[in-house]
């Protein structure tokens, strides 16, 4: 098997890139009106901080960022779950998949 | 294996770009899953293979699954397309991108003052396990009470 030499990149642009893909989370977050929409943004946000945490882990050549990276996996797995479920919910009551329709809820 | 990295680097940016400005769900899921597949190129390089693979398998083969799941059974059609293109007008991007931008620079100032390499070596499989049946066997327990904990609750809410 031929081993593939690995070349060490900067930290800084591989933590570059995830603070790029957080803002871009960011954005969709503040943007969308579509709850979908907005649940895809915030896994989009917390792929980039599970990034961050790899190349962390990639720097001092340590398991921890891995670790990191399965706890944000298994946290995002289970908040994807409930998330989706309210949506499910939203659409039943309201048939609509608008954010501000909440706002009636006056909780 | 630096031409890698930047390469999938970009395709992960553009592609996430793609996915937060589409009218159709199911185009920004795809896009997204295309940007997951990158990033996982990245932890690739990055010599994270463990994390790689279960990004793809988790993440893109499981969590994104879920999400077709509800939209096909939504069953959105073309009213909700037009729906979303009135809500999207060019307008709403302004705001948001204009609070987001120096939150961006602001990382980018911070970020490039840390210069360090990344070591190049790979963290595989074994050494994470150790790890996280070692010292962070707690952690492993409370993420399996997470997990019951959100079954529970997504039975709980979509049920009728």
């Amino acid at each position: 098997m031929p081993v593939i030499s690995l070349q060490a990149i900067p930290m800084e642009h591989g933590l570059l890139l995830a603070a790029i893909l957080f803002i871009l989370g960011m954005v969709g977050v503040l943007t969308r009106r579509n709850i979908i929409f907005v649940l895809m943004s915030l896994e989009i946000m917390l792929n980039a901080v599970a990034l961050a945490f790899v190349v962390g882990g990639a720097r001092w050549a340590a398991a921890d960022g891995q670790i990191m990276f399965l706890m944000i996996i298994s946290l995002a797995a289970a908040e994807v779950a409930v998330g989706l479920g309210l949506v499910l919910q939203l659409f039943n009551r309201f048939k609509t998949l608008d954010l501000d329709i909440l706002s009636k809820m006056k909780g | 294996m630096s031409v890698l990295f930047y390469a999938s680097a970009f395709v992960s940016v553009l592609a996430t770009l793609m996915a937060i400005t589409r009218i159709n769900v199911v185009h920004a899921l795809l896009y997204f899953i295309v940007s997951l597949i990158a990033l996982s190129v990245i932890f690739y390089t990055l010599g994270a293979h463990f994390a790689a693979a279960l990004e793809v398998i988790v993440y893109a083969g499981a969590i994104m699954v879920m999400f077709l799941f509800v939209i096909m059974m939504l069953n959105l059609g073309k009213p909700t397309e037009e729906q979303e293109r009135v809500w999207l007008k060019p307008g709403m991007w302004v705001g948001p991108s204009l609070l987001a931008a120096p939150l961006l620079v602001e990382l980018v100032v911070m970020i490039s003052g840390a210069k360090a390499q990344t070591q190049a070596g790979v963290i595989n499989a074994k050494d994470v396990g150790i790890a996280l049946f070692g010292p962070y066997v707690l952690a492993v327990e409370l993420a399996s009470l997470l997990l019951l904990a959100g079954l529970v609750g997504a039975y709980h809410l979509a049920r009728k």
